[in-house]
């Protein structure tokens, strides 16, 4: 495997709400010989301030740009809302010189330029055009036969087409194709690509809620033992928040929601424990329990939701509306 | 009824209601140069168009579940001129930015830009909802749009992982203060509560 040297850009979700999903893209990484740089500064990618100004937002993201091409390295990310603001900017800004001027007019005083030198890629196009099907297939020495999953995409990574143009946002194949090289069954089910509503839940949570029950409804009907995600906010919308549909609306899931670098990681020999699987909210022993057990037997018993998380979400789930974003973190986060 | 107090109104809580929805339209709230205002805005260049035929509500995963929420109708709005309609409109800030609307519109209209273009232009008059304006006060703060509380931040010494990149909070503000309204994110303001909707929020039935 040839190495590979990445600058890492972590963005504002991993570090608040995507601990597992960092350190097993990180352990999958290495395995794959890839070396990450981390961003010597940074600061959020700018995407949240895009409904306040378009071009506040570019200024941000062009920052990001900038202090990456200082160290002269394509960046890797592994929320696809950061992925997408990247390059949207970098593309934008690379075919309209002008804009480019007046965004460096901005960025003058810190003493940073940006020239539009570096690439942006997130970790599932990364995974797909640098490291190959062909080198995942012979890293894969405990293939997940017997497993059901289905796959959840998300928005920013599949869309608007003319930015991501690493896939067909109308039916998807890089992460179904990702899922397979893993020995597990990718399952098919109805809106697979739609929202998981996730940014709307500051806004009015019962929609979001909906969208959730929706979809979750669709992977149960699916038969689907496991949902696998690779975006921060859509993993905190269906697993962090999966107690919270249940009690809203009166239903049972109990579908374990893993990061794609998770069930990679169990397909590389990698350890549910290295794997940070305790870090995620819907008990996940039951996979973990049918793939150590070598024949296709299957657990009859729905494994409890974890005791002590049980009282958290008690106290969470409240009748009144959050407000502040500071609740919403309380509530959706769960410190 | 939502007020201005101050120089900005921060929306405390956002129902899907949308003002004004079912009121007969008065010609003094028309303005015609308002969709050549917006003809010129970055992302709103194509907003003409639009022939309305739906695809973009029809597709919309948050029109699914909210009675009010109605991407084609807020572009019929801004046709119409109807500028304070479409910026006071709360339901405004229920997108949630999924982009299927602008990927699947037939005429190439990039819907997702025009309701953002909208909001920006809202925010001009100085309408913002709460949590927005929090994320941004925290943004120029810390330089990360939430807080990392600090468990998290001890966790990942647990984890043996590498500790955050530092952020440098002075330079965004730098960045930033040529830009409308930054200036203005700080200023202690009144809150507006917008009244509770009436029959919204339908449960879906599959």
């Amino acid at each position: 495997m040839t190495h590979s040297k990445w600058l890492f850009f972590l963005g504002c979700a991993i570090p608040t709400r995507g601990i597992s999903y960092e350190i097993s893209a990180r352990k999958i990484l290495t395995k794959l010989n890839v070396e990450l740089i981390e961003m010597p500064e940074f600061n959020c990618c700018g995407l949240p301030l895009d409904p306040i100004n378009h071009e506040a937002m570019q200024i941000l993201a062009a920052k990001n740009l900038a202090l990456a091409e200082q160290q002269g390295l394509n960046i890797l990310t592994l929320c696809p809302g950061c992925a997408s603001t990247l390059k949207k900017v970098n593309k934008t800004l690379k075919a309209d010189p002008q804009q480019k001027d007046e965004i460096n007019q901005h960025l003058k005083e810190t003493g940073l330029t940006y020239n539009g030198t570096i690439e942006t890629k997130h970790l599932l196009q990364f995974l797909k055009e640098d490291i190959g099907l062909e080198t995942l297939k012979n890293v894969i020495t405990h293939p997940l036969t017997n497993l059901k999953v289905a796959e959840h995409n998300g928005c920013h990574i599949l869309r608007p087409k003319k930015i991501i143009t690493f896939d067909d946002p109308e039916d998807p194949q890089t992460l179904k194709t990702l899922i397979e090289a893993t020995g597990a069954e990718c399952l098919d089910y109805t809106d697979k690509t739609q929202c998981c509503g996730l940014p709307s839940a500051a806004i009015n949570e019962k929609i979001a809620l909906q969208l959730a029950r929706d979809k979750l409804n669709h992977i149960k009907k699916a038969g689907a033992q496991a949902l696998i995600t690779i975006c921060p906010s859509c993993h905190t919308m269906y697993d962090t928040n999966q107690p919270r549909v249940e009690k809203t609306f009166d239903e049972t899931y109990r579908i374990p929601i893993l990061h794609y670098p998770q069930l990679l990681g169990l397909a590389m020999g990698l350890t549910p424990q290295e794997l940070a699987f305790g870090e995620l909210r819907v008990n996940p022993e039951k996979i973990t329990q049918q793939l150590a057990t070598p024949t296709t037997q299957k657990l009859d018993v729905e494994p409890p939701l974890r005791p002590e998380l049980v009282s958290e979400i008690e106290k969470t789930i409240t009748n009144g509306k959050f407000t502040k974003v500071e609740n919403f973190q309380k509530e959706y986060m769960l410190e | 009824m939502l007020s201005k107090l101050g120089e900005i109104t921060v929306m405390t809580e956002i129902s899907t209601f949308n003002q004004g929805k079912e009121q007969p339209i008065k010609a003094s709230e028309i303005d015609p140069t308002f969709k050549y205002e917006l003809e010129k805005l970055p992302g709103a260049e194509k907003i003409f168009l639009c022939f309305q035929c739906g695809t973009c509500t029809s597709d919309c995963p948050i029109a699914r579940f909210s009675d009010s929420y109605r991407p084609r109708t807020l572009i019929h709005l801004a046709h119409l001129g109807l500028r304070d309609r479409v910026l006071n409109s709360d339901t405004l800030w229920l997108c949630s930015a999924c982009f299927t609307c602008t990927d699947r519109c037939p005429q190439n209209v990039e819907v997702d830009s025009i309701i953002r273009v909208f909001r920006n232009l809202a925010i001009e008059k100085g309408y913002i909802p709460q949590g927005l304006r929090d994320q941004t006060q925290t943004l120029l703060e810390t330089g990360y749009v939430s807080k990392v509380p600090e468990s998290r931040i001890k966790k990942r010494e647990t984890y043996g992982l590498p500790p955050l990149p530092k952020t440098n909070p002075q330079t965004i503000k730098k960045i930033l203060k040529n830009i409308p309204f930054f200036d203005r994110i700080n200023q202690t303001t009144a809150t507006a509560t917008l009244p509770q909707p009436q029959g919204d929020n339908k449960n879906d039935s599959q």
